[in-house]
C-alpha cells in the first residue's frame, strides 16, 4: 500500500513540470535567448518525447539518486554553469536529518513522560497546567514561538546564538550549539501535539475494564501500568511518535527559513522562489517520501504490536 | 375541542411554562451559558472581523504609503513605527487584517464547496465514483500539504488566485473525507430513500435531505479548517511565496520585519515589532479554537470529562 502511494505522489510531483506554462524556457534562459539554446534546453528535458518515457527515465534516474541538473546558473548564451541537483541537496540533507534527530531525541522521551504523567495523574493541577500550555502553543504558527524564542534568549539574555550557520567541518559541540534555538522551537510544537496524543491514548486504554479487573484483583498501580496497560499501549503511542516525526518533517521547513539553517527545507523554499523545478521535485521527493515511510512504520508497527490486526474478521 | 377542560392534559401542564422564544433569544440564552474562554473567541473574531471590513476607516495612513522615515521607532506621528521602506505599521497591520482574513475564508469556503459537494455526491453514489474519488484523495494526503502548497506555487506562480486555488483543492481532500464520513449514515436513513422514489434529483436530496442532517460537524469543521488554511497561508506568506507584496499580510510582515528583532536589547519596543503580526495571526487562531471547541461540546452533547 505504501508503495503504491509512493508511486501515485512520484507520479504527480512528476507531472508538475507537464503542468509549466509554454514559455517557461525563455524565464529560465532569459529574454534573450536564441531558438538553438531554447530548443538544445528542451531537447535536454526530454520535451520532445512522450510524457511516459520521460517519467520512466526519471524514476529510474531517482532510484539511482540522480535528480536531474538545477535549472538556475543557466544563461541565455547557452553557458552551462547549473550544478547536479544531488550535489545541492545532499549537505543539506544530512543538515536537516541532524536537526530532526537532534529534535526527536529531546521530545519524543519528553512528550510520552508529560503525556503518561498527565494521564495518570488527570484533573491535577500538574495536568491542567501541561495542557493549557501545550494548546496555546499547538495554535500558534511555529515561527511566532521561534521569533519568541530569538527574542527571549537571542538577543535579551543572549544564550544561544539566533543564527544557525552550521557547516560540516564544524565539531559536534559546536553544531549542537548552533542548532539549538531551531530545535528547541520544533520540540516545543511537536511535543504539544505529541504530548496530547499519548494523554488520549493513555486515558482511552486506562478506561477499558480489564485495567479495571487488574485493580480490582488488587494489583499495585506500577504493575497495572508495566504490565497490563503498557503492553496494549505501543501501537497507539508508535502512531503517535510516527505522526509527529512526519509532522517534524513538514514544520522543519519554516523554522530553517527563520534560523537560516542550511538545510533541504531553505533549499527548496529558494527554489520555488526561483522556480527551479527540479530542485523543488527532488525536495518534495524527499519530504513526501520521508512522510510516507513514516505513516507506514506506524502502520507495521501498530500491527507487531497487535497480533489481532493481522487476522481481520 | 370540548376535552381539553376536562382532566389532566399533559400539554397544558407544558403550555403553562413554556414560553415561545424567537430564533434570537434561543441564540442569546446559549450565548449568556458560554464559557469565558468561548466568550473571549468570540470578542476576538468579532473585533478582527470589524477593523477587517473598517479598515479604511480605521487606519491612519493608507496601505501602501510610503514615508521618508524608514524604521521609525515606536510613539509619535507613528503608533508602531514604520516598516523597512518607511510604510505605517499600525495601518499595514488593519489592512492584513482585511487581505488575510479575506484570503482564508475565501479558500475556506471554496474548499468547502469542492469537498463538501464531492464528499456528498460519493456518499449518494457509494459506487465507482466513490471509490475513485476516496482513493484520489488517499494519495493527495499522503503529501504533507505545506510542501505540496510550495511545488504548486512552484509551478503556476505566486499570485493570490492560484495560492486561494490550490490551498483550498488540497485542504478540501480533509473536508471530503469527514462530509463522506458524516453523509453515509445518512443517506442510508428512511427519508432520503422516499425523497429518491419521489423522484426528486441529486441537487434535491444533496442540499434539502442530508447536508441540513450533517450540519454541526461540518460547522465545527469550518472553523478548524478556516484556522489551519490561515495558519498556511501565514506560513506561506512568511516564507515569501505566499501573498506578495505591497499587499499588507501579517505572515509577510513578520518576515520584513525580522531584522528588527537583533535590536531589541536597545530598543525592547524595535523587537517587539516582528511579534505583532505574529501574534495576531496566533491571537486569531486561538480565538477560533476556542469557539469551535465550545460549539462542539454543545451541539454533539458530550458531558466535560478533562
Amino acid at each position: 500500500m505504501g508503495f503504491m502511494t509512493l508511486f501515485f505522489v512520484s507520479l504527480i510531483i512528476f507531472s508538475s513540470i507537464q503542468m509549466l506554462p509554454g514559455d517557461f524556457t525563455q524565464a529560465v534562459l532569459g529574454q534573450a535567448a536564441t531558438e538553438e539554446t531554447v530548443e538544445a534546453f528542451r531537447k535536454e528535458l526530454g520535451l520532445d518525447r512522450p510524457a511516459y518515457l520521460r517519467y520512466l527515465d526519471w524514476v529510474g534516474a531517482v532510484s539511482t539518486g540522480d535528480f536531474g541538473t538545477s535549472f538556475s546558473g543557466r544563461a541565455a548564451s547557452g553557458v552551462d554553469r547549473s550544478r547536479a541537483v544531488v550535489d545541492l541537496i545532499a549537505p543539506r540533507l544530512s543538515n536537516t536529518l541532524f536537526l530532526a534527530g537532534m529534535t526527536a531525541l529531546i521530545a519524543v522521551p519528553l512528550a510520552l513522560f508529560l503525556g503518561i504523567t498527565a494521564a495518570l495523574w488527570r484533573n491535577s493541577i500538574y495536568d491542567r497546567l501541561v495542557n493549557a500550555m501545550t494548546l496555546t502553543t499547538i495554535s500558534f504558527p511555529e515561527f511566532f514561538v521561534a521569533y519568541i524564542l530569538i527574542l527571549l534568549l537571542g538577543t535579551l539574555w543572549p544564550v544561544f546564538p539566533s543564527l544557525a550557520d552550521v557547516t560540516a567541518d564544524m565539531p559536534l559541540g559546536e553544531r549542537i550549539y548552533k542548532s539549538a534555538l531551531p530545535s528547541l522551537t520544533l520540540t516545543l510544537v511537536i511535543v504539544a501535539h505529541m504530548m496530547r496524543m499519548t494523554r488520549a491514548a493513555i486515558i482511552n486504554l486506562l478506561a477499558s475494564p480489564y485495567i479495571e479487573m487488574a485493580r480490582l484483583k488488587g494489583q499495585s498501580g506500577a504493575r497495572v501500568i508495566l504490565r497490563h496497560a503498557l503492553p496494549n499501549a505501543w501501537a497507539p503511542i508508535a502512531t503517535v511518535i510516527a505522526f509527529n516525526l512526519a509532522y517534524l518533517v513538514v514544520g522543519v521547513v519554516v523554522i530553517e527559513v527563520v534560523f537560516v539553517y542550511p538545510g533541504v527545507g531553505q533549499l527548496m523554499v529558494d527554489a520555488v522562489s526561483s522556480r527551479d523545478i527540479p530542485v523543488v521535485q527532488a525536495s518534495a521527493l524527499i519530504f513526501a517520501a520521508t512522510y510516507i515511510l513514516l505513516n507506514l512504520i506506524a502502520d507495521i508497527i501498530g500491527i507487531v504490536t497487535n497480533p489481532r490486526l493481522l487476522h481481520p474478521k | 375541542m370540548s376535552v381539553s377542560n376536562k382532566g389532566y392534559s399533559a400539554a397544558d401542564e407544558v403550555g403553562r411554562v413554556f414560553t415561545r422564544r424567537t430564533r434570537m433569544q434561543r441564540i442569546w440564552i446559549d450565548l449568556k451559558k458560554a464559557p469565558p474562554t468561548a466568550i473571549f473567541g468570540m470578542l476576538v473574531i468579532f473585533t478582527y472581523l470589524f477593523v477587517a471590513v473598517f479598515a479604511p476607516l480605521i487606519a491612519p495612513y493608507g496601505e501602501a504609503e510610503i514615508f521618508p522615515q524608514p524604521y521609525a521607532p515606536w510613539g509619535g506621528e507613528h503608533l508602531l513605527g514604520t516598516d523597512q521602506i518607511g510604510r505605517d505599521v499600525l495601518s499595514r497591520l488593519i489592512y492584513g487584517a482585511r487581505n488575510t482574513i479575506g484570503i482564508a475564508l475565501a479558500t475556506t469556503f471554496l474548499s468547502f464547496l469542492i469537498g463538501g459537494g464531492l464528499g456528498l455526491i460519493a456518499a449518494i453514489n457509494r459506487s465507482w465514483l466513490d471509490q475513485l474519488l476516496s482513493r484520489a484523495v488517499d494519495v493527495l494526503m499522503a503529501i504533507p500539504s505545506l510542501i505540496f502548497a510550495l511545488m504548486l506555487l512552484s509551478v503556476f506562480g505566486s499570485s493570490i488566485g492560484s495560492l486561494i486555488l490550490i490551498i483550498a483543492v488540497l485542504d478540501s481532500t480533509r473536508v471530503f473525507r469527514l462530509t463522506r464520513s458524516v453523509a453515509v449514515s445518512v443517506v442510508v436513513m428512511d427519508f432520503v430513500e422516499a425523497a429518491r422514489l419521489r423522484g426528486e434529483g441529486l441537487g434535491w436530496i444533496m442540499r434539502r435531505e442530508i447536508l441540513p442532517n450533517i450540519m454541526p460537524p461540518l460547522v465545527a469543521e469550518f472553523g478548524l479548517r478556516f484556522s489551519f488554511v490561515f495558519l498556511i497561508i501565514a506560513s506561506l506568506s512568511f516564507l515569501g511565496v505566499g501573498i506578495q507584496p505591497p499587499t499588507a499580510d501579517w505572515g509577510s510582515m513578520v518576515r520584513e520585519s525580522a531584522s528588527l528583532i537583533q535590536f531589541a536589547q536597545y530598543d525592547l519596543k524595535a523587537g517587539l515589532t516582528p511579534l505583532l503580526p505574529a501574534g495576531a495571526i496566533a491571537l486569531i487562531t486561538v480565538a477560533v479554537n476556542y469557539v469551535v471547541d465550545w460549539f462542539l461540546h454543545k451541539t454533539s452533547g458530550l458531558k466535560d470529562e478533562h
